[in-house]
């Protein structure tokens, strides 16, 4: 039996605490009920444990967390998976700014749009990928400083259909990881250097295995999803910046 | 015909042999990183690349037979008050290149230093000095937000306190070591860095590059950085020490982010990073969740939260034109403690333009800080630790006579490991085995060697420090926080003078 809480009078800290106290009680699974912008949710967590919330959390969901995954029934504010290392994070609605910032590992699928600066700076090293798949549109500096990690754009569930599928500068500085995108962008949407290339085999296989498990969580048919094309974006160079001095 | 490349035309040293001391030994090719001694096997002869030196005298230091002197290179340019040779070769070398000169150590410009025109007050007949040898000498420092009244209960006839204090880091000398990389030094000058941390009973602070393994032991001296390219930034990381210091600016290039050059992104690196080998280490000019004093906030708490306010929460900004403000809006956020670090604050790789131009001098901004701080009533919720061009235990006196209450250093830590300020960190070549982290010059600084030389620069500040204060007729350093009056001004003017709160000598 999962633990319930409604944790509509509580303040974020209280929240967090009673999380951590029956986690070391050996409680694996939390149902979060009521939750309206309280913070920093499962922050710094590090365990293998589930949690279903229900409401709109505030900023920081997830951050620095090692290990819970993470359903939300509702949308999730900026900064959800910050610096997160390990776990997963579903998102049933959209996503503000400054999703999976730095991010070392782990998942987070949105169903919905996301807003500014999603993936910047995520990093990879061996077998560790994060991995961002946003279902909607996302806004400006996608990717930028991206070092590693995979992100899958879809444009498919947004309420924005009149905007392109990404913002500007999208990929600016990344000197490692992929982003993928279904459908085009302009080239003067890419980040300076940038070009879009079309996927090999590999590319699809990867694709459709990191999809199928994003279908999969909120009940999607793939089919539709690969009816599109994609476009690739990986650095021109892992030194993006290596020539900018004089010694 | 290839381009000529101006800047080997005028090299900056000269390499000269004393060829009736020299042995041929060919120690010298081995120990010159950037290829200045050459073997010529046709003429069995030594060679100097003098356009190659950079001037670190390892060479020189190495020679078992004294037979290297290193000196300015003596061909002159004609004099011009205006194009001095640093312009004129710093034209050549964008002009054959085409970039951004980059250059390592702090502010090298000769701005009026603040600290060499204060001197420090001394007990005569009316006041007795102290003797430390003799009498009892304080230098703990508590780093940390202070309550604002202290309440006593009385309970079954004994008093304690009514509500708990907040945490607070108890250091053992106000001198903690400043953010330096791992990527930026070696692996090695941590270890030291920790070790000699540990047994002052100080602080030293990883940098933003994570911690290696070895260095999880010395935690409870540990500050864990956490700035805008969140490298090497994991949850064991945070709860490795006993405050996370967020890293907004730095003295040595406000408003940018750090950069490791690729050069120094080895295999180890990569892995503590989780960045590419050979990339660029980017860390972005803002931190991309922080646009406002309300977004800091945030950051902060989730550092807290994330792990269980057990670790106090550092924030450090370079010292520029609004300071005072930007600090008090920090110390609103909710940072336990301030760290300005100051136009002359070092760096294993900034732009030399911002390096010289950008920031305030430190002794300014301390003063200004604290004075805005006291004015609004909120100087006891942080502590101010200054950082940026300390040079000797009496800058460390005036700093906090100036209102600090600890000061970081870093470019005197690594100058006390041998360093010789040739200011060329960036290229990852450092011949001393400071800057680098190639294997094989890292072995050039062993941990042991970096650990006594770092304990004992501070060991004898610290004593220094005791001496100054008994002169003063003072016997801890809480009673120097902010004591003006125990400095005066030597040749500023008034506005300066106002600014850092002190009277005139003879005042």
């Amino acid at each position: 039996m999962p633990l319930e809480l409604e944790v509509t009078p509580f303040h974020y800290s209280q929240v967090n605490k009673i999380i951590r106290e029956h986690i070391s009680k050996g409680e694996r699974e939390f149902v979060l009920r009521g939750v309206n912008g309280h913070r920093y949710l499962f922050a710094g967590v590090s365990a293998e444990v589930s949690a279903v919330i229900y409401g709109t959390p505030g900023l920081d969901l997830g951050a620095f967390m090692r290990g819970p995954v993470i359903r939300v029934f509702g949308s999730v504010q900026d900064g959800a998976g910050n610096t997160m290392d390990h776990g997963k994070i579903i998102v049933h609605g959209m996503a503000g700014d400054v999703i999976g910032y730095a991010m070392r590992g782990g998942k987070i699928h949105i169903f919905g749009d996301v807003g500014y600066r999603v993936g910047i700076h995520m990093k990879a090293y061996m077998d560790k990928v994060p991995v961002i798949i946003i279902g909607g549109k996302a806004g400006d500096f996608l990717g930028e400083y991206m070092a590693g990690g995979i992100i899958i754009l879809l444009g498919m569930n947004t309420i924005y259909p009149e905007r392109p599928i990404a913002g500007l500068f999208l990929g600016t500085g990344m000197h490692g990881g992929a982003i993928y995108i279904r459908g085009k962008v302009r080239e003067n949407q890419l980040g300076l250097g940038l070009k879009p290339y079309a996927l090999d085999s590999d590319d699809e296989k990867l694709l459709e295995s990191y999809l199928k498990e994003y279908c999969d969580d909120f009940g999607l048919d793939i089919s539709e999803i690969l009816k599109e094309d994609f476009i690739k974006i990986i650095p021109y160079t892992h030194r993006p910046y290596g020539k900018l001095y004089a010694y | 015909m290839s381009t000529p490349i101006f800047a080997n035309f005028h090299p900056d040293f000269y390499v000269e042999r004393l060829w009736d001391k020299c042995i041929k030994c060919k120690r010298c090719i081995r120990e010159c990183t950037y290829g200045v001694h050459i073997w010529d096997e046709k003429k069995k002869t030594l060679k100097e690349d003098h356009t190659k030196c950079v001037g670190c005298h390892r060479c020189s230091a190495m020679c078992p037979t004294n037979a290297l002197i290193i000196r300015r290179h003596p061909s002159d340019f004609r004099e011009h008050a205006l194009w001095t040779p640093w312009f004129i070769k710093n034209i050549y070398k964008q002009a054959d290149q085409g970039g951004v000169l980059l250059t390592s150590t702090g502010c090298a410009l000769p701005y009026k230093n603040y600290f060499d025109h204060l001197v420090i007050d001394a007990c005569q007949v009316t006041n007795p000095p102290i003797d430390p040898l003799r009498e009892p000498m304080e230098l703990r420092t508590f780093i940390g937000p202070k309550p604002e009244a202290v309440e006593v209960e009385e309970v079954n006839g004994r008093f304690r306190l009514k509500k708990k204090l907040p945490p607070v880091i108890r250091i053992e000398v106000p001198i903690m070591f400043a953010g330096m990389s791992y990527g930026a030094i070696s692996l090695h000058v941590h270890q030291g860095l920790a070790r000699a941390a540990r047994d002052l009973g100080t602080l030293y602070n990883t940098g933003e590059g994570g911690l290696h393994a070895s260095l999880y032991e010395y935690g409870a001296n540990t500050i864990v950085q956490c700035a805008s390219g969140r490298f090497g930034l994991h949850i064991d990381y945070l709860n490795a020490g006993v405050a996370i210091e967020i890293k907004i600016g730095q003295g040595a290039k406000p408003g940018i982010g750090g950069h490791l050059p690729g050069e120094k992104v080895t295999e180890e690196i990569s892995k503590t990073r989780m960045i590419p080998v050979g990339s660029d280490a980017l860390s972005p000019a803002p931190h991309h969740d922080i646009y406002s004093i309300e977004d800091l906030r945030g950051l902060i708490f989730a550092l807290k939260e994330a792990t269980e306010y057990k670790k106090l929460v550092f924030v450090k900004i370079a010292a520029v034109h609004n300071v005072a403000a930007i600090a008090s809006g920090i110390v609103r956020a909710g940072a336990d403690a301030v760290v300005i670090d100051g136009l002359k604050g070092g760096t294993g790789a900034s732009p030399t333009m911002f390096r010289d131009n950008i920031g305030i001098p430190i002794e300014l901004a301390i003063s200004a800080v604290d004075k805005r701080l006291r004015e609004e009533g909120i100087r006891h919720r942080t502590s101010i630790i200054a950082s940026g061009g300390i040079r000797c235990s009496a800058d460390v006196v005036k700093a906090i006579a100036l209102g600090a209450d600890a000061v970081y250093i870093g470019t005197a830590a690594l100058i006390a490991c041998g360093c010789t300020m040739c200011q060329r960190c960036h290229t990852g070549k450092c011949p001393w085995g400071i800057a680098t982290n190639n294997p094989e010059l890292m072995k050039r600084l062993p941990p042991e060697v970096a650990y006594e030389k770092i304990y004992n620069l501070v060991k004898g500040w610290a004593h220094e420090i005791k001496e100054m204060l008994g002169a003063m007729g003072i016997n801890s350093i809480e009673s120097l926080k902010g004591n003006r009056d125990k400095l005066r001004a030597v040749g500023l003017t008034r506005e300066e003078m106002e600014i850092l709160e002190v009277k005139h000598a003879g005042e």
